[in-house]
């Protein structure tokens, strides 16, 4: 009995909470809400199937993808009204995943609210790349997730793997690797990688973020795009690219690869 | 005035008590020599305490952090070589996997600031993972080694005395072989105990005058009391086959090209062979190197330039006397310190 009565509150209110009619009024920003940003795969037109799917490159050469991951961290959210919220940063490093469905839509807690613009960076920011190994816990832990995303010889987290096979390549299997870091530098500045994503999201639907409710943002994120853009990357001449300098193109490339689909409110 | 003396008695008393559990303890921790600088690694971040330095040991001698669990640490760092691989040009790994470097020792590594031939670490808590997951050294991974290590007898226990319960993390596990690694000080030299004014030590006349050659002509790379200065630089060796390009595969700068990291002067009697790739076995050899054997390769340091041919200029009892000297480098106790010997 106790526990109709309760459903039938809760829903009272929802169904009041409902009509109210003054936007402004809808969203508390004291109140923290959930939003699920989704990382979907695609290459071009069509989901990306890992192992199976073939796809070709701006050279026509057909390829394989067996791994896709990588970092998404320090994310910012600007809502309609202009106001920034930046989420913590400790909470904030993703790994991106192909092969772990439940890695995909790492959920994020903002303020209430309407936003018009996400920005995120791709890779792990220069200061956790320094910071002290207890600071580097979640999915940045060496023995854990980040265990395949950190070189060790050159101490620094890989902002992206992508893995695959392409007839194109002859020898080593046919295999080619583009694993790309590089935040900078300790001492002695070097190559800087890391790429800053702004996502525009007017034109594809707002998010509007409540506690009461999900909210997901869409995103499409095309593999071709990494291999096709200013540099277009040749299998059959760069299969391994795995240092910060050698990854300079494909970071410039993989700039374009995320954008917002749509959003489900 | 009377609160600030009772203040200074506290603390006076509690230094009196703390001094007496060490000694009862057996165990003083970390100490700088009073003739070193500052120590470079972060102690406040790792308070080195008994139990951590003790796992720290048993895991810098632990096999299973190798993918057969055939070698530690201890099998490329051995104690009475200073912790390098005596005898070997390059070590070997599992199976034995050949390397191209040789093994640096761990020796002082609280002054270091940066890690490898190659300076790629800068953190000593993050070098571990280097060797460990290298496929030509221990070839295994970091989750692996920290499973092996919860599901053996010996672990779990070790880890609760040293951090208060069996979680067995990355941070603790890397924290306990810095403490290990940050203990290791080798300052008992002759060299040492001349300058700290320990007993009636002195130099000989030929001891002396070494020093001051060294000095004047090592000194800007090697200068005291640690003896290198953590540069990188193109000491004008031949490339090898291996055209290993050194300090360039870490930052690509093209002036990087070649250079290494100067390597300390002390142990030198236990540590050969020298080089980061081990190809000269002697002392003789190395000042023969220095003397006319200096080649012209990219990014030679401008310091091996300032003869009419490349090198250092040494004559026949400059060499007598600068080797008199290095011999002062030796800290032989440092070989035989039962503290970071194999549990």
């Amino acid at each position: 009995m106790k526990r109709i009565f309760l459903i039938f509150s809760v829903s009272a209110l929802l169904f009041s909470s409902c009509k109210k009619d003054d936007p402004a009024k809808e969203y508390d920003p004291n109140v923290m809400a959930e939003l699920s940003v989704e990382f979907d795969n695609i290459a071009g037109s069509s989901d990306l199937q890992l192992n199976t799917g073939n796809y070709s490159n701006s050279f026509g050469q057909q390829f394989k993808v067996t791994k896709l991951k990588y970092y998404v961290s320090n994310f910012k959210l600007t809502n309609v009204d202009g106001s920034v919220y930046t989420v913590p940063q400790k909470d904030c490093y993703f790994l991106i995943d192909e092969s772990d469905a439940a890695s995909h839509a790492p959920v994020l807690n903002i303020p209430e609210g309407e936003y018009k613009s996400i920005s995120f960076t791709l890779g792990v920011d220069s200061l956790r790349n320094t910071m002290d190994v207890s600071q580097r816990t979640g999915s940045l832990d060496v023995s854990g997730v980040a265990a395949d995303m950190y070189w060790s010889w050159n101490s620094g987290y890989i902002f992206f793997k992508m893995d695959g096979t392409s007839p194109a390549i002859t020898g080593m299997g046919g295999v080619f690797q583009y694993h790309v870091g590089g935040f900078g530098g300790y001492s002695t500045p070097t190559v800087n990688n890391l790429k800053t994503i702004t996502l525009d999201l007017t034109s594809r639907g707002t998010p509007k973020v409540k506690s009461s409710k999900e909210t997901n943002l869409h995103l499409m994120v095309d593999i071709l795009k990494v291999v096709n853009g200013t540099t277009n990357m040749d299998f059959s001449t760069t299969p391994m690219v795995h240092s910060p300098t050698a990854g300079v193109p494909i970071g410039n490339n993989y700039t374009t690869m995320i954008s917002h689909d749509h959003t489900e409110n | 005035m009377n609160r600030k003396y009772w203040i200074f008695i506290f603390f006076f008393l509690t230094g009196i008590i703390a001094c007496e559990k060490d000694f009862v303890d057996g165990f003083i921790g970390f100490s700088k020599p009073a003739n070193f600088p500052e120590p470079v690694y972060r102690l406040t971040d790792n308070e080195i305490t008994k139990e951590r330095f003790e796992l720290g040991r048993n895991l810098f001698y632990e096999t299973l952090l190798s993918a057969d669990n055939s070698i530690s640490c201890g099998s490329c760092h051995i104690q009475t070589a200073a912790f390098t691989h005596h005898g070997h040009t390059v070590s070997h790994g599992i199976f034995d996997r050949l390397g191209t470097r040789n093994s640096p020792p761990i020796m002082n590594l609280a002054w270091n600031t940066s890690f490898m031939w190659d300076g790629g670490i800068v953190d000593l808590d993050l070098q571990a993972v280097a060797p460990i997951t290298n496929h030509l050294e221990m070839d295994e991974t970091m989750p692996n080694v920290l499973d092996k290590l919860r599901n053996s007898g010996k672990y779990p226990q070790l880890f609760r005395q040293a951090y208060g319960s069996d979680e067995i993390t990355t941070t603790r596990f890397l924290k306990a072989l810095s403490q290990f690694m940050v203990m290791c000080v080798s300052s008992n030299s002759k060299y040492d105990s001349v300058m700290r004014n320990e007993g009636n030590v002195t130099f000989t006349a030929d001891e002396a005058e070494g020093r001051l050659i060294v000095k004047q002509k090592c000194g800007n790379c090697h200068p005291e009391p640690l003896f290198t200065d953590n540069s990188f630089r193109n000491n004008g060796l031949s490339i090898s086959s291996v055209n290993d390009e050194g300090r360039f595969k870490v930052t690509q700068i093209n002036t990087d090209r070649y250079t290494f990291k100067v390597p300390s002067l002390r142990n030198m009697a236990y540590t050969a062979p020298f080089m980061h790739d081990g190809r000269l076995l002697t002392l003789d050899a190395v000042l023969d190197h220095y003397q006319s054997q200096v080649q012209q390769t990219e990014n030679l340091d401008p310091l091996l330039l300032q003869n009419s041919s490349p090198g250092i200029s040494l004559s026949p009892s400059e060499r007598v006397k600068i080797i008199a000297f290095l011999h002062t480098l030796n800290d032989r106790s440092f070989l035989f310190d039962k503290r970071f010997s194999q549990p």
